[in-house]
């Protein structure tokens, strides 16, 4: 067997806004179908390197490649790129004047130029795998937190994206609605889908995660599996943060 | 048991403020004038009169709006736009139009914007022949005349509210989150593709209102065209005031004309204001 290819290659990545050091030269590889979880204190950088991955955030400086694909400034190649990776955001980012089915299918016919039919077809098909065929024909307004993030889930996966990337998308759920989410994306990293997830759902990491970073200053400080992390983090701070969030 | 007189009292009272005594007084006007213009036999000539102007009136202001709504909305897209020269230059068009009173501005772009155009276009011509795209006389018969004074009107109306429009489109557009053009972007939609799908949509159905607003406003600024001597309906009646003296019909009957189609057209805004909210 050959080794899984590289999907993601992070180089040397920094991103300064004005005097804010977000980034401070950040390494990263991540294998075809690996599950990457990232944790760390809140402006640790974490939203920031996954918003550089797809480009959303140009670097200050640093390379990022997504499948071979060196991202640079030629805006027709980034779009191509960025119809690869698929983002799930903390607010979900509905198109609030479109229905759940609508949403779905906006960006298949835009960008992947396929009739309204075929892509109302795949749309079905994304809104059954996250559960809410039900809920096609309904705006956004209408649908609860976990039901609008499923929409949102199922939007990035009808473009047939390589990598799937999540930015806290749980942390503006109320309790009750976060595990059909996390099921959604357990059942993702089960079929092989490459993550890179922005999250502090421990029940997630251990389960679903290959590695799992913790980051703090912008920097990477710890790259390990999540079973040792959790039982001898290495670095002071990790250590610090754990306590914090495991308390209770 | 003594409690119950106050409470009716206050209530009667509510009810009188609640009533729009305004509306109500805007309709007394409108039975005076009906009344009157079918009784008086001065009314009725001076209306007879003044009505062949709403065809101008109308048409300058539809047509002008027209062009105005495409106008700002390149305008606004430049205001907002990360491109320096396109900014700057919809910035400049907003700020100059902004900066002086529109009658000056209809004498101005009539009466001097046009013709210098129409040089531009001839010096282009004579251009072109002489290093010899085209033979002849092309553009040469293009004078002043191609454009009549109700044309020129209307590219100054037009003109001159799309820089308001322009403002109404920065708004709109700035009032939708920054999440939505990132949610468009991720999924790999151009800039221009998620403007024109996800954020313009939204965008002028929060400015609808605004819109129709700006469109009651041009239709009263029509009158300004009557400067250029357009048979708009203020321009006919001040002609019968002057051949007849009589004013007081002449201005009544123009007034009368101009309330009918604003008090309809903001009536209309309203609904469409209350229906949007609902929506919500």
């Amino acid at each position: 067997m050959t080794e899984p290819r590289d999907m993601i290659v992070i180089k040397d990545l920094y991103k300064h806004f004005g005097n804010v050091k977000a980034l401070n030269g950040v390494n990263l590889t991540v294998k075809k179908g690996k599950v990457i979880v990232v944790i760390g204190p809140s402006g640790s950088g974490k939203s920031t390197m996954l918003r550089c991955i797809n480009h959303l955030e140009v670097p200050t400086s640093g390379e990022v490649t997504i499948d071979g694909q060196l991202l640079g400034k030629n805006e027709k190649a980034l779009n191509a790129t960025r119809a690869e990776v698929g983002m799930v955001f903390q607010l979900f980012n509905l198109f609030p004047h479109l229905t759940a089915l609508e949403n779905v299918t906006v960006a298949q016919k835009v960008v992947r130029g396929r009739s309204k039919e075929e892509a109302e077809e795949i749309a079905m098909k994304q809104l059954k795998r996250v559960g809410i065929p039900e809920k096609a024909g309904v705006y956004p307004n209408n649908l609860s937190g976990g039901q609008q993030q499923r929409v949102a889930i199922a939007r990035s996966l009808a473009m047939n994206p390589k990598i799937m990337l999540f930015d806290e998308p749980t942390s503006a759920l109320d309790p009750e609605m976060i595990k059909e989410v996390l099921d959604v994306m357990l059942d993702l990293a089960k079929e092989g889908m490459t993550m890179v997830c922005v999250t502090h759902e421990m029940g997630f990491a251990r389960s679903a995660a290959d590695e799992i970073l913790f980051m703090d200053e912008g920097l990477i400080v710890e790259h390990t599996t999540p079973h040792d992390l959790y039982n001898n983090p290495k670095e002071e701070r990790t250590k610090l943060f754990l306590s914090q969030i495991l308390q209770h | 048991m003594e409690q119950s007189p106050p409470i009716s009292d206050e209530k009667a009272a509510l009810q009188l403020k609640d009533i729009s005594w305004w509306f109500l007084g805007i309709i007394l006007i409108f039975v005076w004038a009906i009344y009157t213009f079918l009784t008086k036999e001065n009314y009725q000539e001076a209306f007879n009169f003044i009505k062949v102007g709403i065809q101008i009136t109308v048409k300058t202001a539809l047509i002008a709006y027209a062009f105005a709504l495409m106008l700002g909305l390149l305008a606004g897209l430049g205001r907002i736009s990360k491109n320096i020269f396109f900014n700057n230059l919809a910035r400049l068009y907003v700020e100059l139009i902004r900066g002086i009173p529109m009658l000056v501005l209809i004498f101005f772009i009539a009466l001097v914007g046009v013709p210098m155009l129409v040089e531009g276009i001839n010096a282009f011509g004579v251009w072109l022949v002489s290093i010899g795209i085209v033979a002849g006389e092309a553009l040469s018969g293009f004078g002043n005349k191609a454009f009549t004074m109700n044309g020129r009107a209307i590219f100054a109306l037009a003109i001159t509210y799309g820089a308001f429009l322009a403002e109404i489109f920065r708004a709109g557009i700035q009032s939708i989150g920054r999440g939505q053009m990132e949610a468009g972007r991720s999924l790999g939609m151009s800039y221009g593709q998620t403007m024109q799908h996800i954020i313009l949509p939204q965008a002028v159905r929060n400015v609808l209102p605004a819109l129709g607003n700006d469109f009651v406003a041009m239709v009263k600024d029509t009158a300004l065209v009557s400067v250029l001597a357009v048979r708009d309906i203020t321009q006919v009646s001040r002609l019968y005031a002057g051949s007849t003296f009589r004013f007081r019909e002449a201005y009544v009957t123009v007034s009368v004309m101009y309330l009918t189609i604003t008090v309809v057209l903001s009536l209309l805004v309203q609904v469409m204001e209350r229906r949007l909210r609902k929506n919500d």
